[in-house]
């Protein structure tokens, strides 16, 4: 059994006993935002699209689900899916209109429509507006089987959301779709030329992202049992490339890690009031400066460059 | 050579991981015209871009009028009097044809004034105000030489001034180099055209893979056609 | 149409912020995320100023554009001098970094409420079809003045070519003996320095409060996706006709008055996607 396989097996390990060590509201939370950073680097380490809007998805999921679940009355798994299905729709059609630009022309216009969509939660009544969609009854999933009232078993459920989107990401990129993606990435006039449509491709995987980033902003509404103005604001976009930042762009299990660190931290730092946002700042600029490949990606290169033979110089 | 303005002892140079120059070494007296021929890919550019320290990686020696510049900064290596036309003649689209004359600061005393330079290159001033790049390729190339005249550099390096040109403005050209060179400015030219050099030039530096190859005297260039046909590929 | 006239206030910011930000990533390639909250502190330094010193209002319009804008060079000598060889998405990371940490800092120490900053004119002034407080008159010429002074210092003026040179070609420009990369300090201090002014004539209109600096930067940058960062005018144009068109929305149907410069914005991609004034993709 080599490294890695260990490492995942003992990772899964910790997951199914984590609910008896740790907090589970807490971890579900990071779980969400572990999905939401995954689905976010998707879009930026494969197909080198740096969205800074990608709250509007994860927000407007959680803001669909608590429509359906509490305000409709329907099950929770038509709001999971009302918010996977909108957030979709909402990627494809800012998409459609963003993929026009490349850079940080991109990145500007995915923030100007997150801001939009922020505005228009202001304003729209079944938003709740300020006080955000509150209460949001847990109801069982499954037709009666699964009680999630109880925080240890929706962890459970939360944990094969997760590993749900975290293989879908995973089949994505292994796919033929992904390898043209990653052409397209690394030389996009080349792939062109080859015949590819790139303008398709990026819009596919934008929707594929905004889906999973809906996926992950509705269960966490699921979880949290509330959806606010929070959730689609432009300090949730920064949060999550902070996360896929801290954790290391392009690489699949850098987000996961740089959601865990980061709302461990918002957790350690919530009676620090506005100085998380100091911190946050300065990760933000010491990871630029200094640490760009991410805790993943530096912890990976220094692996690499330790197990490397040593090469003896020339006679 | 004892006097030389410019000396260059094995200089080498990288463009990122390609090793470009592997040892050239040449020098060019005070009012000289010296060339430097070769084949596409022989180094000629690149050595030319050392010496006015645009290329990021170098090493070697390069002296000029005296003083060690190979690892001087560009501002630094033009100040000291070396001016550059490169081979893309890099006139700026957003400035007009005199903003481009007159962008080069003055870096020593003695140079041209802007009616010198206008009367050199009389279709400059009749064109003075049109934007930098609506110009033709011969008029782009001489605003592109006239442009390095007025700052009072007195080593000029002129990367192929004739490439692409029509016959009639390659002549004027060659002119106007050679009132260049009555005038005291040292030359460092860079060309392909074998039979253009040939007619301005002093001593001629044949490169091929980054080295310097063979000298071959203004004087000497008669008996040794055979020679530079098979360096050049002609 | 007193809304218009209003939204010309608008405008004046939009237009103003829009070239500052058009001038730094014309030289540097970097959007400067932290232009909101530099703004913000040119607000901020004039009612300190005030409040601590007893400084007048006119002597904040320029000292604090010239206490800012050296902030900004330090910014850019510390650090973002170091990261101009990467993609141009690390600048807007790091500026964006800067920006939380300023703003972070700003609503740490003075809370998120606004301050009040006194109008150093006062009074209205009779347009005919309105009365317009003398002060936010004032402001939009001050920012024609402005933005037309900048445009004319770019584009008329022996700097301004030493500019547009290194935008182009910043090695040629060096290899003639020009110091570009002090040139491109100088560019962003300037620019920096934009946006506090812009900052100093905002404080009386609205209040110089942390976030006040955020709120507006979002827009403008629709405004720049707009306009397009390719000509100094037409940040200008756009930044004002913006205001203009956010004032007579609020005539016509006011709950969308916020959104408006984004649905604008969301239209000119599906039409111009190099923005009304741009030129390449």
């Amino acid at each position: 059994m080599n490294g890695r396989t260990l490492g995942y097996g003992l990772t899964f390990v910790a997951a199914l006993i984590a609910p008896w060590v740790a907090y589970p509201v807490f971890l579900m939370t990071a779980l969400c935002f572990a999905l939401f950073a995954c689905a976010f680097n998707l879009l930026l380490g494969y197909a080198g699209l740096m969205s800074f809007g990608h709250a509007m998805f994860f927000g407007m999921a959680g803001y669909f689900f608590g429509y359906v679940v509490k305000t409709l009355d329907l099950a929770p798994e038509l709001g999971l899916l009302a918010g996977v299905l909108g957030a979709a729709a909402l990627g494809l059609v800012t998409g459609a209109l963003a993929i026009r630009r490349q850079g940080i022309y991109f990145a500007m216009i995915t923030l100007a429509f997150a801001q939009m969509i922020y505005f228009f939660c202001v304003q729209a009544p079944f938003t709740g507006g300020e006080d955000g969609l509150q209460g949001i009854v847990r109801k069982p999933l499954l037709g009666g089987l699964i009680p999630t009232k109880d925080d240890r078993v929706l962890y459970y459920v939360v944990l094969a959301i997760f590993l749900f989107g975290y293989g879908a990401i995973y089949r994505f990129i292994h796919s033929p779709f992904g390898q043209v993606l990653k052409a397209i990435r690394d030389n996009e006039q080349r792939a062109v030329s080859l015949g590819y449509e790139a303008d398709r491709y990026k819009l596919l995987a934008f929707v594929l992202s905004a889906a999973l980033a809906g996926l992950a902003g509705a269960t966490k509404a699921m979880v949290l049992q509330f959806a606010t103005l929070t959730d689609v604001s432009a300090a949730t976009s920064g949060e999550v490339v902070l996360m896929a930042l801290v954790g290391g762009l392009g690489t699949i299990t850098g987000p996961v890690v740089g959601a865990f660190i980061i709302v461990t931290m918002q957790n350690y730092l919530a009676s620090a009031g506005e100085f998380v946002l100091v911190i946050q700042g300065a990760i933000f600029v010491v990871i630029v400066m200094a640490f760009r490949k991410g805790l993943v990606g530096e912890l990976t290169e220094w692996w690499r460059r330790r197990s490397a033979p040593r090469t003896e110089p020339a006679d | 050579m004892p006097d030389a303005l410019l000396r260059v002892e094995g200089l080498q140079a990288w463009y990122g991981e390609s090793h470009i120059l592997h040892g050239v070494s040449f020098e060019i007296g005070r009012g000289e015209l010296v060339t430097l021929l070769g084949r596409n890919g022989a180094g000629k550019t690149t050595t030319l871009k050392c010496v006015m320290g645009i290329v990021g990686e170098r090493s070697g020696s390069i002296r000029f009028d005296d003083g060690e510049t190979v690892g001087k900064p560009s501002d630094a290596i033009a100040r000291l009097g070396l001016a550059y036309c490169p081979e893309e003649r890099g006139i700026f689209a957003s400035l007009d044809v005199e903003e481009n004359l007159l962008l080069p600061p003055q870096v020593k005393t003695g140079g041209m004034s802007l009616q010198e330079i206008y009367q050199l290159f009389p279709n400059l001033q009749e064109r003075r105000r049109s934007q930098g790049t609506k110009l033709s390729g011969g008029e782009q190339q001489m605003l592109a030489i006239g442009r390095i005249l007025r700052t009072g550099a007195n080593l000029l390096l002129l990367d192929e001034p004739t490439e692409g040109l029509a016959p009639v403005i390659v002549q004027r050209i060659g002119e106007v180099i050679r009132q260049l060179k009555a005038r005291g400015f040292t030359i460092l030219l860079v060309e392909q055209n074998f039979h253009f050099a040939a007619t301005v030039a002093d001593r001629h530096y044949v490169m091929e893979d980054g080295r310097v190859v063979d000298m071959i005297a203004a004087a000497e260039v008669q008996q040794s056609l055979g020679k530079l046909q098979a360096y050049l590929g002609v | 149409m007193a809304q218009v006239a209003l939204g010309l206030v608008n405008g004046a910011f939009y237009a103003m912020l829009s070239l500052g930000l058009a001038v730094i990533f014309g030289m540097l390639n970097v959007i400067n995320f932290t232009h909101g909250a530099q703004f913000m502190m040119g607000a901020f330094a004039a009612w300190l100023l005030l409040t601590q010193l007893d400084v007048p209002f006119w002597a904040s319009l320029i000292l604090s554009p010239l206490i800012i804008g050296l902030f900004g060079v330090l910014i850019e000598r510390l650090m973002l001098k170091r990261i101009y060889h990467l993609d141009h998405l690390y600048g807007f990371l790091l500026t964006f970094g800067l920006a939380l940490i300023i703003e972070g800092l700003f609503q740490w120490k003075w809370g998120s409420g606004g301050a009040p900053y006194p109008a150093p004119i006062r009074g209205g002034t009779d347009l005919g079809f309105m009365v317009m407080p003398t002060y936010r008159l004032f402001v939009v010429v001050a920012a024609l003045v402005i933005c037309l002074a900048t445009w004319y210092a770019i584009e008329r003026t022996k700097f301004g070519a030493y500019l547009r040179a290194a935008t182009e070609n910043p090695t040629l420009v060096r290899a003639f003996g020009i110091n570009v990369p002090r040139l491109i300090t100088l560019t962003y201090g300037l620019g920096v320095g934009l946006a506090a002014l812009a900052g100093v004539l905002a404080a009386p209109v609205q209040q110089v409060s942390a976030l006040m600096g955020t709120n507006l930067v979002l827009v403008v940058f629709a405004v720049v996706v707009i306009g397009g960062m390719g000509s100094i005018m037409g940040s200008i144009v756009t930044g004002f006709g913006l205001g203009l068109i956010e004032g007579l929305t609020k005539v016509v149907y006011a709950p969308a008055s916020n959104t408006v410069i984004f649905v604008v914005m969301a239209i000119v991609l599906l039409v111009k996607p190099a923005g009304l004034f741009g030129q390449t993709r």
